[in-house]
């Protein structure tokens, strides 16, 4: 049987979460070699195609309307298509400045109306087309991308993780960082990291996003009453990777 | 000569973000040379409005993922200078050798998978797993070492978590340093075989000489990386030292009258930043194994020939590991001290200051008397060569003309006067003006 060929897209990110793929080091990346045909990957090839795929990576937000006919173009060639990483998931960080206005003439000044600096709202990629998995994450968790591949070339449906990153911490006895003074949004974030951050003494911001049905007034609730954050802190909290998964999200 | 010809390099590959290449030359006339970038614009200044300090770093982290490091480092100082922060030394030291980390992974990254296949005439790394693949073998285990040192000391390597204001939220071991520093040692004959490697592809870059300004961080203690004051140096060897909190004196962000373009300048037309401009400004501290290794592979100050670039990040992968060797043994000797962070003593306005793998990079933010943020401003290495670029493409393209070149040979040889730079276009767009032909 030939190799599924796999092939790497970016959109609006920082390719950061293609630089993971290249932070496995030489056992795992050649074997990974030894099972899928990577035939495009604009930042580490010259090698270009527009025959079928049969898995679709595809990195970075949906952030301006001319991307969508891109973005069609794979789909239409790709058999699966896997949101890879937070901004091509829900958009994550990009979708930070979603709720203001001024943004383009705030960083631009008086060249904000310039054609090429069209920006929409900032939306995850199955705005524009369908997806059939995402590897959450800002950056993604390298060795869960190992999984739903392996889990894809074995035939099986990937697992991910809906579930708060809360039971990550209690299954490895990380201590509670509202038990040490501090905020987090561990108890709305999906899990699927390991909950590394609360272990290394900082709070989870949800670079995974939020589980599917996040009690986003809780939220706000225990950030303000058990972490003391200030009211306006407390509502915005959840903008930095979450922006388009609050209820308040049009 | 007469000579028609067009090169339309759209979405150049092999670098991080989107640039194009656009020359049209019409009976031997130059009708047309742009170094262009349509990366999609992301307003990260704007994010960054009414975000708590602690939160700000881990913002702008997102810039970038090939140097989120640096990133997190530039913001942080920056942060920390309007917080009035003064880390302790024991924080210092972990930075620098954090920051000696992602210089080394993003230089042994772009030697090895992005620079090197043009000159083994193969279009990616993935050809090579076949034809050289003891090589591609080793760039990946030095790619893994420099992830795992620096993943020890932040966390991890693209978007690290445990550098926060303030100092580390959480510390190393002793007894991971001395994992380390054997993983470190054990890595000593791939280094020696990357030296040799690099050797024999170095008589294939190109001659190209365009003297230009050189600017990078200087510090009287060693080659700067981490921390130090602006330095620039023009090609005849004048020095000259700014501040700082004067970044914007020498970056000068200007708008052409013939572009949209966002370029910057100093004391000449244009100056480039990166591995270069740092051994041009500092090759005197560099160690001697990196002098060695300068002198074996023919890079000389002041050396103007942007191709070289690449050769002096190979200088600089051998310098942050005998660095680093050392920062690692002290650590080793003196073990680590739970420190508390270092609290804000005011609210203000301050910038900070990095060197990146791809060059000098400025953070700058202000904040209100609750540690809310009221603006930032980040000028980006990139950002900063896109001039340079540009100008080399105006020399460079009539040599290439003289020389009768065909459009498959100067479309490769503006490929790699691009990729010698190494640029990083997402980080340079979330605030470039770009040029843009549609």
């Amino acid at each position: 049987m030939a190799k599924p060929k796999v092939a790497f897209f970016d959109f609006t990110c920082c390719e950061g979460c293609q630089i993971e793929f290249t932070n496995y080091g030489d056992p795992v990346f050649l074997e990974l070699l030894n099972h899928v045909d990577v035939v495009e990957f604009r930042e580490a090839m010259s090698e270009k195609t527009t025959e079928p795929i049969d898995v679709a990576f595809i990195e970075g937000s949906f952030s301006r309307e001319a991307d969508r006919p891109r973005l069609e173009e794979i789909r239409k060639r790709a058999k699966i298509v896997i949101a890879y990483g937070q901004c091509a998931s829900t958009a994550g960080i990009n979708a930070l400045k979603n709720h203001t206005t001024d943004y383009k003439k705030f960083v631009y000044g008086k060249d904000s109306e310039m054609p090429h600096l069209d920006s929409q709202k900032v939306l995850g990629i199955d705005q524009a087309i369908k997806v059939d998995y995402y590897a959450y994450g800002c950056p993604v968790n390298k060795y869960e991308v190992l999984q739903i591949v392996s889990h894809l070339l074995h035939g099986k449906e990937p697992v991910i993780p809906n579930y708060p990153v809360c039971v990550e911490c209690k299954r490895r006895e990380t201590i509670c960082r509202y038990d040490v003074g501090d905020y987090c949004l561990g108890q709305t974030a999906r899990a699927g990291c390991g909950a590394p951050c609360p272990s290394d003494g900082i709070p989870c911001e949800a670079c995974r996003g939020f589980v599917d049905q996040p009690n986003h007034d809780a939220l706000v609730k225990v950030l303000a009453k058990r972490a003391g954050m200030p009211k306006g802190w407390a509502e915005d909290k959840s903008r930095m990777f979450t922006a388009n998964q609050r209820g308040d999200a049009k | 000569m007469s000579k028609t010809l067009s090169i339309a390099v759209h979405h150049l590959t092999r670098v991080e973000g989107h640039g194009n290449i656009a020359v049209n030359v019409n009976n031997g006339k130059i009708e047309k040379c742009e170094w262009q970038v349509p990366e999609a614009p992301r307003f990260f200044e704007a994010m960054v409005r009414g975000r708590h300090y602690s939160e700000v770093a881990r913002i702008t982290s997102r810039i970038c993922g090939i140097c989120s490091i640096g990133h997190t480092l530039a913001s942080l100082k920056a942060t920390e200078s309007a917080l009035g922060i003064a880390v302790t030394p024991q924080t210092f030291k972990l930075r620098e050798l954090l920051k000696h980390a992602e210089n080394f992974d993003s230089h042994v990254l772009h030697v090895y998978f992005l620079a090197a296949p043009d000159f083994l005439g193969a279009p990616s790394v993935f050809p090579l797993v076949a034809t050289h693949g003891t090589v591609v073998a080793r760039a990946l285990r030095l790619k893994r070492l420099a992830h795992e040192w620096g993943s020890l000391i932040a966390g991890r390597t693209t978007h690290p978590t445990k550098a926060v204001p303030g100092g580390f939220s959480a510390l190393p071991t002793v007894k991971e340093f001395i994992e380390l520093k054997a993983k470190m040692l054990a890595a000593v004959p791939d280094l020696e075989e990357t030296l040799k490697t690099i050797k024999a592809l170095a008589p294939a870059i190109p001659a190209f000489d365009r003297p230009t300004e050189y600017m990078a961080l200087h510090c009287k203690n060693g080659y700067a990386l981490y921390d130090g004051d602006i330095q620039t140096v023009l090609p005849d060897g004048d020095k000259k030292i700014y501040k700082v909190a004067d970044y914007r004196k020498c970056t000068n962000e200007y708008l052409p009258a013939v572009s949209t373009a966002k370029f910057t300048k100093n004391r000449l037309a244009s100056y480039a930043a990166g591995a270069l401009a740092r051994f041009n400004n500092n090759h005197d501290q560099l160690l001697p194994a990196a002098k060695q290794v300068a002198a074996d592979l023919g890079l000389k100050a002041i050396c103007t020939n942007p191709y070289m670039n690449t050769v002096a990040q190979v200088v600089e992968i051998v310098q942050s590991f005998h660095e680093s060797l050392a920062i690692v043994d002290e650590f080793i000797k003196t073990g680590f001290k739970d420190e508390p962070l270092v609290k804000p003593t005011k609210f203000s306005k301050g910038a900070g200051a990095t060197e990146v793998p791809r060059g000098i990079l400025f953070h700058e933010y202000e904040y209100d008397k609750d540690g809310m943020c009221l603006g930032g401003n980040c000028i980006i290495p990139t950002n900063q060569n896109h001039a340079n670029i540009q100008k080399d493409f105006e020399a460079l393209v009539p040599k290439l003309l003289d020389e009768n070149a065909d459009e498959k040979k100067m479309e490769l040889r503006l490929e790699m006067l691009v990729r010698a730079y190494d640029p990083c276009i997402s980080c340079s767009t979330h605030f470039l003006d770009v040029k843009f032909v549609r």
